[in-house]
């Protein structure tokens, strides 16, 4: 959303720009500014003008935010000095350091940051990518056939309050290994949104384009290609963007609990060696990894939603 | 007098409601010959969308049968084509791509991709959309998208073509350029036609008869009106004709003195 207000203002603007200078190039008062010297002025301090009001929405745009992140960082090294948590100048030295290798590898408890994102978001990719291929399926399957969603819907309806993690023992159980385990957390809180907004996406397709495949007599796979799969879409993004958002949280407190190579793991670790501003720059990782991963999403979602037909 | 192609013998339609039955239509019959316009007027809440979609197969009636073409209607198909009023265009598909889904199911199992092709492109340039066939329905116009709606429809080069209100959400020039329109594919292609409208001006210049529906619940047909005015028609001509002012003054007196509707 603020991404959208951000791209819309600065559009607006140029417009303005155009208007005035198609004023000053109207043909008649032109034959008249030929005589009168002092018209010249006019066009030079217009563009000045328009230069001002175009800047307006960028600076409202931006101010505020470095205002937001001054005072937090101020907060930080007021809190900082009282006690014992390390203050943003030592946060910063400390990121250097640890940016500036990110890809070392010390055996398997020993790896540079990049490692531990890198195995996170691994995690999180096949666990998502197993609850993709399981929750759009199911979600189809319960929108199509009202028996199935009367059917299911309790069942996802008791287990969806469920934290993942409370699933963690049951997958060590089963796998007998941290890594699966920590991807089948990851596959139960990333399929609920799916198959909920899968489902709901179905329900909702327009009964005038369910009317068109019928007069059309479509067959089933035509009406799920052409009708039923660019319908739901939209709705199975934002199912995937929740997913995703969810599954990120998810993580961290998995890899805590399991071990290995992980940002999870990894903030436990630092906590263990006493590195408190290691695990100040993991909480700003993860924050950002995070949120590109959110951004990505609401991109792909704006490339496929239909304008207003 | 053509063959029959529609027939509707003694058909109701009750709806269930949680005030018990609601009965929509009663006693309906009408024959629908080929080649023949008709048109469906009535106040709102008469039932005349109804009777469209249990022609169309979209809803079935109570009691009562309909045929098409000497068979049972038992459900929607692509021999009785319906232009939807909301125009009801894919909008994740092009101009092209919504008659050409239409033309391939059509005519996919005979004929080959350049043929449906050919098909396609006809159809669009009949009803004159052939240079925004490209362009995605939110890219064009209202009036262009129910060309575009039409163009599915005549594509389909169905038995019957079934319109519901085609023209109710468009302004009264774009509506009056597109009954022309329709007018004149209707002529080029023989088509056999039902429409719903509420317009008396649009059913008059496009009606071969008037069915006229008294007003609900339990509607049914009140008056039917032989259109006697000769093909091709011209709106402007048409005008000062006594038999069209004559027409019209029949459906205004149906509609605005037997079938009052008491003030909202």
């Amino acid at each position: 959303m603020n991404a959208a207000t951000l791209a819309a203002k600065p559009l607006g603007t140029p417009s303005l720009v155009r208007m005035v200078s198609t004023v000053s190039a109207d043909p008649q008062p032109q034959a008249v500014a030929a005589t009168i010297e002092e018209v010249p002025p006019k066009p030079v301090r217009a563009p000045g003008v328009a230069l001002g009001k175009r800047l307006l929405p960028l600076t409202k745009a931006i101010v505020p935010p470095i205002f937001g992140f001054a005072l937090l960082i101020g907060v930080w090294a007021m809190v900082a000095m009282k006690g014992s948590i390390p203050g943003p100048l030592q946060t910063w030295d400390a990121a250097v350091v640890l940016f500036s290798d990110p890809f070392y590898s010390n055996g398997p408890n020993d790896q540079g940051i990049g490692w531990n994102v890198l195995s996170s978001l691994k995690r999180v990719a096949v666990g998502f990518g197993f609850a993709a291929l399981v929750g759009i399926p199911a979600g189809f399957i319960i929108g199509r056939f009202a028996f199935m969603n009367s059917m299911v819907s309790p069942i996802i309806s008791l287990l969806r309050p469920v934290s993942p993690l409370a699933w963690l023992p049951i997958g060590l159980m089963v796998f007998k290994q941290a890594d699966p385990a920590a991807t089948w957390t990851i596959f139960i809180c990333s399929i609920w949104p799916m198959i909920i907004n899968t489902a709901v996406g179905v329900q909702r397709v327009p009964r005038d384009y369910m009317n068109v495949a019928r007069v059309l007599d479509l067959s089933e796979w035509k009406i799920v290609t052409r009708i039923l799969f660019p319908s739901v879409l939209p709705y199975m993004l934002t199912g995937i963007r929740l997913s995703i958002g969810t599954a990120w949280l998810v993580i961290v407190a998995a890899e805590m609990l399991t071990g290995g190579v992980g940002i999870g793991f990894w903030v436990w670790d630092e906590w263990n060696n006493l590195k408190v501003e290691h695990i100040i720059i993991a909480i700003f990782v993860i924050g950002i990894v995070g949120l590109a991963l959110e951004q990505m999403l609401i991109l792909i979602a704006r490339r496929f939603s239909y304008g207003n037909a | 007098m053509a063959l029959p192609m529609v027939k509707v013998e003694n058909v109701g339609m009750s709806f269930d409601t949680k005030q018990g039955a609601f009965v929509a239509l009663r006693d309906i019959d009408l024959t629908i010959s080929q080649g023949e316009v008709v048109t469906l007027i009535g106040h709102s809440g008469c039932g005349k969308s109804t009777l469209l979609n249990l022609i169309a197969g979209l809803t079935l009636p109570s009691s009562g049968l309909l045929l098409c073409d000497g068979r049972e209607i038992a459900g929607p198909g692509p021999e009785r084509a319906v232009v939807f009023q909301n125009h009801s265009l894919l909008p994740w598909l092009t101009c092209f791509e919504n008659v050409y889904l239409a033309v391939e199911r059509v005519f996919g199992q005979k004929e080959g991709k350049p043929k449906l092709k050919v098909r396609t492109r006809d159809a669009l340039a009949l009803v004159h959309m052939d240079h925004a066939m490209h362009k995605y329905p939110h890219e064009i116009s209202g009036g262009m998208k129910q060309r575009v709606g039409i163009a599915r429809a005549f594509a389909m080069e169905p038995k019957i073509l079934l319109m519901d209100e085609p023209f109710g959400a468009l302004d009264a020039l774009t509506r009056a350029s597109l009954q022309d329109e329709l007018m004149n594919v209707m002529e080029e292609t023989g088509a056999t036609v039902v429409m719903v409208t509420h317009d008396v001006d649009e059913a008059v210049l496009l009606s071969d008869r008037i069915v006229m529906m008294t007003n609900g619940p339990a509607a049914t047909i009140g008056e039917i009106l032989k259109v006697d005015l000769p093909w091709p028609r011209r709106r402007l001509d048409l005008a000062h004709d006594a038999k069209f002012v004559d027409h019209r003054a029949a459906l205004l007196e149906f509609l605005y003195q037997k079938q009052l509707r008491k003030a909202a």
